[in-house]
């Protein structure tokens, strides 16, 4: 066991390796980068002070180095101007276009976007199994019948649609604000009571809306992998036995039927950031979606880099939790071949 | 005389599917007295499982009780009988029977019990629903329950995974579960179909002992006339939900009243069969006037010639073990296995579950290539080495040697229809115009006694034995000379079994084919093969005429087997005494001479001309003999 753990961790730690150089490589196809952009605008007005500035910033981050060595001093394996100082040394490079480091750009938004992603997977669990469950137990019912139209509305809806229509109404019928993580007065204050009480209202229509499309995904594959083990003959050894159903059901079928779905975790967590960056756009969520994609379209190369590097890292933990959970629960994966 | 602890009156059981219904179970009446063995016997279809799910109330939701009633009279308490078809089904009263008072256990140990879950988890939970005990307590029946059905370890049984056990064991701990709680009566659904003969002959000397032990009833269920012989007092023989026949074990057996049932007892294949004696089937099939005027392939080689010679062939397998592990295993599937088969003539290769038959027809059909040894092919030009053909003579090779598959319901194409299966090998091959392939799709047809109408139709419109009469007419396409068949009827039910062997030997006769036969059916085997060979643990440990092999088997494996096969016949019981020393299928533990152990592989012998088995190297003929 910890034989394997140390395995996986060299395992993630060279994917992770891979990933960076793949991620700054991208980031560096286009022609030009943020500064040399800026330098040329500048000079186009003719402003030879800021000319002289901006070339200073190209000296001290190495943009006119080669590609490879400004790699390696972004991650930190290469001396840069001040010594080793990348991401492995917990540096995270300066953002150009907001002229301050990526650690105070992103900072919030970081443990906000976890947040956020992680009430939204518990979201989707609670809502989705119950459904699923029911519908399963009772198929053909009309019960069944509804929740399967539910779901397939829910399927359907674009989530950044269904954030206008209630950012639309909520502010109509009852007069507030739902945009934001937080009330704006909260902004740039440090955490108090008031902040946290104000945030968690805020996380319940993010929640809806994001969750909404995964709930109904859930429920439809839940229910189809419920119906599977249902008919298995070791329910039926279970009801055989004189199990009251419920729980027979519970332990057996159900338990059968969370495998998939924990395989699933490890692409859960870097889908649900992608797929809400429309969401946060128009809900104005201070989450790193947002943040990615203004990056990525000004070049600003550290901020995008350390942005996708951050995605990467919940993916590959989110395999390990998945491939974990996994061997715990079905003794077949942790045993087999013994 | 007691009441007796089940008493079924006037039982129907409707099953709706797709709008239509009808009676799966119609007007049944039995009983089962205490301590003794009911066995309802029947084919599939009817609707004997169907009545052991009514007793549990474990319905499937299409089906519901309509009429009758099932009294159950517990013999612990002075209680009248509860009226089983009047509880609802998920009521206290009825979970606390179920399970409780009377217990079940299925056909398949492989998926009856959780994979997620560990073997004592589960059959602790048994108790733990109806007794009230504690975890303490419940282990500690646990592991009496354990020891009683023979398990070697029964502490290590109680944290063992279902898939950590062999088929058998596996069987032996559902019995546990079912009998840790003590019921009045077991239901036994078909408890040892999907096992091995020796296995099987185990699991029914443990299910004997215990009822004397305990003192409980069995309903048996099960389409094994044999199984019947052997356990049953008392027998019920159903037919389409209604019952033809019922009476004592010697009534049934020595004076059979119902057409039914006799027509029953002649389709199964027995021992003691006249040689050149042919098997009735209860629907006979009508192919025999067409299969007279089918032409034979011109045999212009010999008479006597080996079709198929396999020399000395050897397989080893990698397993790689172990998730968290990076070591792996080898296992010798198949060890030095020599074998031939002449035109004209039916090999059979019998043995258990693993014992490396399946790979070594695989090897046969050059899906799998040995490690050591050859495969020889003469289609009367010369032997050639299988494993070294290309081009033209593959192409030619593959033509002359089919498979006919074990399962008629996954090894057809459900989105083909018939035409297209039937001259699918055809048009591979790329032979014949489309008005010659439809003509021989039609001749295919009326060969396997089908009807000519059936080629617009799909594989599921069919029966289990008209598909597995489909499988054969595809592997006829293409004119072969060998048909390799690996167990072609085990899937069947028996009526429906001695139609397809009638229907191969006829085939045989007709067109000259040659079987390799493959099965772990002996009796199956003995009605249809002129050679036997046995194998066991990828060893041939005996090879004889089939006649020679069953008046005087030799080796101590060979011995078992036909030992552990039951007969329907009275005076032919099984043995259980001598069964019960239990490791046949060990080569390390059989007696001198056969004794093979670490790298010592032995070597075939001759006892007498055609009669080949495998002893030591240093052991002599006339020790074995």
């Amino acid at each position: 066991m910890i034989r394997y753990l140390l395995r996986r961790f060299v395992t993630m730690l060279v994917t992770l390796l891979i990933i960076s150089a793949l991620v700054f490589l991208i980031i560096k196809l286009p022609p030009g980068d943020f500064l040399t952009n800026q330098i040329a605008e500048l000079r186009s007005q003719g402003e030879a002070a800021s000319v002289a500035k901006a070339e200073f910033l190209i000296k001290q981050y190495g943009l006119d180095r080669p590609v490879w060595e400004q790699y390696l001093v972004w991650i930190g394996l290469w001396p840069g101007p001040s010594g080793f100082s990348g991401i492995l040394q917990g540096d995270w490079g300066w953002s150009f276009e907001f002229d301050r480091p990526v650690s105070e750009v992103v900072g919030d938004a970081l443990w906000l976007t976890i947040l956020i992603n992680l009430v939204v997977v518990v979201f989707v669990h609670v809502v989705a199994i119950p459904i699923a469950i029911y519908s399963a137990t009772r198929q053909y019912s009309v019960g069944d019948y509804i929740a399967t139209f539910i779901g397939y509305i829910g399927l359907a809806t674009p989530s950044f649609l269904l954030a206008l229509i209630l950012l639309y109404y909520t502010n109509r019928w009852f007069g507030i604000s739902i945009g934001g993580l937080y009330d704006s007065r909260f902004a740039g204050q440090p955490w108090s009571w008031e902040k946290v009480q104000s945030l968690l209202g805020h996380l319940i229509v993010p929640t809806l809306v994001i969750g909404l499309g995964g709930t109904a995904a859930m429920i439809r594959r839940m229910r189809a992998n419920l119906l599977d083990e249902l008919g298995k003959q070791y329910f039926v050894t279970a009801r055989a036995k004189g199990m009251p159903p419920p729980r027979a059901l519970l332990k057996y079928p159900f338990r059968m039927s969370l495998n998939p779905f924990m395989a699933d975790i490890g692409n859960l967590l870097p889908h649900l950031i992608s797929g809400s960056v429309l969401v946060s756009l128009v809900l104005s969520l201070p989450t790193v979606g947002p943040l990615l994609l203004q990056a990525l379209k000004s070049q600003d190369q550290f901020l995008a880099g350390f942005i996708l590097m951050f995605v990467a890292m919940l993916t590959v933990i989110g395999m390990l939790i998945s491939d974990l959970l996994l061997a715990w629960l079905d003794p077949r994966i942790r045993l087999s071949g013994r | 005389m007691t009441t007796p602890v089940l008493t079924i009156r006037d039982l129907s059981v409707e099953i709706r599917a797709d709008g239509a219904s009808f009676n799966a179970v119609d007007g049944l009446s039995f009983a089962i007295p205490r301590g003794r063995t009911v066995a309802v016997v029947g084919e599939s279809g009817s609707g004997k499982s169907v009545t052991a799910q009514a007793i549990l109330r474990i319905l499937p939701k299409v089906a519901r009780i309509t009429g009758g009633s099932i009294l159950f009279d517990d013999p612990a308490d002075e209680k009248p009988a509860i009226d089983i078809a009047r509880l609802e089904e998920s009521s206290e009263a009825m979970r606390q029977l179920r399970g409780g008072r009377m217990a079940m256990i299925f056909q398949e140990p492989m998926t009856s019990l959780s994979p997620l879950h560990t073997v004592g988890n589960q059959v602790k939970e048994a108790l733990k629903l109806h007794a009230d005990a504690d975890d303490k307590e419940a282990t500690e029946q646990a592991l009496d329950v354990f020891q009683r059905v023979g398990f070697p370890d029964p502490k290590r049984a109680l944290v063992t995974y279902p898939f950590e056990l062999s088929g058998g064991l596996r069987q032996r701990a559902m019995i546990a579960m079912a009998l840790i709680t003590r019921p009045a009566l077991l239901v036994a659904d078909e408890p040892t179909t999907a096992l091995d003969v020796t296995t099987q002959a185990q699991i029914l000397d443990l299910i004997h002992e215990l009822q004397a032990d305990m003192g409980m009833s069995v309903l048996l269920i099960t389409h094994d006339l044999g199984v019947v012989a052997n356990m049953a007092d008392d027998v019920v023989v159903m037919y389409r939900g209604r019952m033809m026949e019922a009476g004592s074990r010697e009534d049934i057996f020595r004076r059979p009243q119902h057409p039914y049932l006799k027509a029953l007892m002649r389709a199964v294949p027995r021992f003691a069969m006249q040689p050149g004696e042919r098997l009735t089937p209860l629907r006979e099939v009508k192919s025999k006037a067409v299969l007279a005027a089918a032409h034979r392939p011109v045999q212009s080689a010999p008479a006597r010639r080996d079709v198929l010679r396999v020399e000395s062939i050897s397989k080893c397998f990698l397993l790689r073990s172990g998730w968290f592990k990076g070591a792996s295993r080898e296992v010798r599937a198949v060890n030095d296995v020599s074998l031939s088969v002449g035109a004209g003539t039916t090999l059979g290769l019998v043995g258990e579950s693993g014992c490396g038959k399946t790979t070594v027809s695989k090897m046969i059909s050059r899906a799998l290539k040995p490690d050591h040894g050859r495969v020889l092919f003469d289609d009367g030009s010369g032997p050639s080495d299988v494993h070294e053909l290309s081009g033209e003579a593959l192409t030619r090779y593959r033509r002359a040697v089919q498979f006919v598959f074990q399962d008629p319901f996954s090894s057809l194409n459900p989105r083909m229809t018939v035409y297209e299966i039937l001259t699918e090998p055809l048009r591979i091959h790329g032979i014949g115009t489309s008005d010659e392939r439809f003509e021989r799709a039609k001749e295919l047809l009326d060969m396997v006694g089908l009807d000519r109408r059936s080629l617009r139709r799909y594989p599921h419109s069919f029966s289990g034995g008209q598909r597995q009469r489909l499988g054969i007419a595809r592997a006829l396409a293409l004119e072969p000379q060998v048909l390799l068949c690996d167990e072609p009827v085990s899937a069947l039910d028996v009526s429906v079994q001695a139609q397809v062997l009638n229907l191969l030997k006829d085939l045989q006769g007709a067109l000259g084919l040659s079987y390799l036969f493959v099965s772990h059916n002996l009796a199956v085997v003995d009605y249809i093969a002129d050679t036997i060979a046995v194998m066991c643990r990828g060893y041939i440990v005996e090879q004889a005429p089939a006649a020679e092999l069953f008046r005087n088997p030799v080796h101590p494996y060979t011995k078992a087997l036909l030992a552990a096969v039951p007969d329907p016949d009275l005076d032919r019981p099984l043995d259980f005494a001598k069964l019960r020393t239990g490791r046949f299928s060990e080569p390390a533990a059989w007696p001198e001479p056969f004794r093979l152990a670490g790298q010592d592989v032995g070597s075939m012998g001759e006892l007498s001309p055609g009669h080949l088995v495998r002893m030591t190297s240093s052991g002599s003929m006339e020790k074995a003999a």
